[in-house]
C-alpha cells in the first residue's frame, strides 16, 4: 500500500467518526451534555416546598405515596417548558397526577404563567433556592421524573416532555 | 524607573491572585475553609463541563458551592459531601473520577497510547539503516591522491 495515503485514510476515518456524532447530536440520540442517570431505583428525596399558588401550604414529596405521579421541574426562564406545556396541560386532562416544582424563577412571573397558560399540576413547590432540585440531582430545566406508588424513582427525562417520550418512557407505568 | 513599572506589573499580578481565593462565605475555622476550598476545585459544573465550580459563575455552580459550604458547616467531611455530590450528580461530578472497571480504559487510556508511542519509535530506530562509512575504490582513491598532490606542489 502507498505510504502516502495513510494520513489521508486516518482523516476520513476522524471526519467519518464526527460527522456519525453529528448526526446523532441532530436526531437527539446523543447529547453531549447527558450525564447518566442516578437516583434510579431509589427513593425520592424528600422535599418540602412553599405552594407555589399559596404560601401558607407546603408541598411534600410523602404526600403522594401510595399512586404513580410525575415530578416536573420548570422555571419561566426555561423555553422548553414553555414548549412542553400544552402538553403537560393534556396529560393532566388524562388524570395523570404531575407535581411541579418552579425552579430559581420569581414568584409573579411563575403564576402569571400557570394563569395564562393553564395549570397542569396537582400542586407547584416553588424552589427559588435550588433545595429540592439539588435533592434530584437535577441540573437542567425542564426535567421530569416518574415516582411509582413506592415512592421509587422509576424514570428521568431530561428536555422537554412529548407525546413520543411519554409512549417511550412514561406511559408503561400507567 | 525600570524597576518601579516592574515592581508594579509584578503587584499586578500578585493583587489578582490573592483576591481570586476569597471566597464569599465564612467559615468558623481554617480547617473547613480548606476543605471547601479543595471540594469546590475538584467538583465540576455540570452545565458548564470543563470548569470546575469554584472557576464556574453558572447558577448551577453557584447553588453547588453554596450546597457545598452549607454542608461544610454541619461538619461533614470531605468524603461525605462528596459522596453527597456523586450520589446527585454521578460520578461525573468529580474531576477525579474513582477507579472502577468503567473507568478503567479512562485511568489506563494514556499509558496506552504512550506504550503504542514507544513501541512504534522503537520500531522506527530499530529499521533506520545504519550509514555505512564511505569506502573508496582504488581508481577513486588515486584521483583524490592526485588532487591532494597537485595542492601540495
Amino acid at each position: 500500500m502507498n505510504k502516502a495515503a495513510i494520513p489521508l485514510i486516518i482523516f476520513l476515518l476522524m471526519a467519518g467518526l464526527f460527522l456519525f456524532v453529528l448526526q446523532k447530536i441532530n436526531t437527539g440520540e446523543y447529547d453531549p451534555r447527558d450525564v447518566p442517570s442516578e437516583l434510579i431505583d431509589q427513593k425520592v428525596p424528600e422535599f418540602n416546598l412553599v405552594n407555589l399558588l399559596d404560601t401558607n401550604d407546603t408541598v411534600k414529596s410523602a404526600d403522594y405515596l401510595g399512586k404513580p405521579w410525575l415530578l416536573n421541574v420548570w422555571g419561566t426562564w426555561c423555553a422548553q417548558c414553555w414548549k412542553e406545556h400544552p402538553y403537560l396541560m393534556f396529560l393532566s386532562r388524562q388524570g395523570i397526577p404531575i407535581v411541579g416544582i418552579n425552579w430559581r424563577d420569581d414568584m409573579v412571573d411563575a403564576r402569571a404563567m400557570l394563569n395564562s397558560e393553564g395549570n397542569p399540576f396537582v400542586e407547584t413547590g416553588f424552589d427559588p433556592q435550588s433545595d429540592a432540585v439539588m435533592e434530584l440531582g437535577v441540573y437542567g430545566a425542564p426535567e421530569t421524573f416518574l415516582i411509582d406508588a413506592q415512592g421509587m424513582i422509576k424514570v428521568k427525562h431530561k428536555g422537554e416532555m412529548n407525546p413520543r417520550v411519554w409512549e417511550e418512557k412514561f406511559k408503561p407505568f400507567f | 524607573m525600570m524597576m518601579r513599572s516592574l515592581l508594579i506589573v509584578i503587584l499586578l499580578f500578585t493583587s489578582a491572585q490573592a483576591s481570586a481565593r476569597i471566597s464569599a462565605y465564612e467559615f468558623d475555622n481554617a480547617e473547613q475553609e480548606s476543605i471547601y476550598n479543595e471540594l469546590v476545585d475538584e467538583l465540576r459544573c455540570l452545565v458548564c463541563q470543563n470548569q470546575t465550580i469554584a472557576d464556574s459563575n453558572a447558577e448551577l455552580a453557584q447553588d453547588m458551592k453554596r450546597k457545598t459550604h452549607e454542608l461544610v458547616m454541619q461538619g461533614k467531611t470531605k468524603k461525605e459531601i462528596s459522596d453527597f455530590m456523586v450520589q446527585r450528580y454521578g460520578n461525573f461530578v468529580q474531576y477525579k473520577p474513582p477507579v472502577e472497571p468503567t473507568t478503567y480504559l479512562l485511568w489506563a487510556g494514556p499509558f496506552i497510547i504512550l506504550f503504542i508511542g514507544l513501541f512504534f519509535l522503537i520500531k522506527i530506530i530499530r529499521n533506520r539503516k545504519i550509514e555505512k562509512p564511505a569506502t573508496l575504490s582504488d581508481v577513486d582513491r588515486s584521483r583524490a591522491e592526485d588532487l591532494l598532490n597537485i595542492k601540495d606542489e
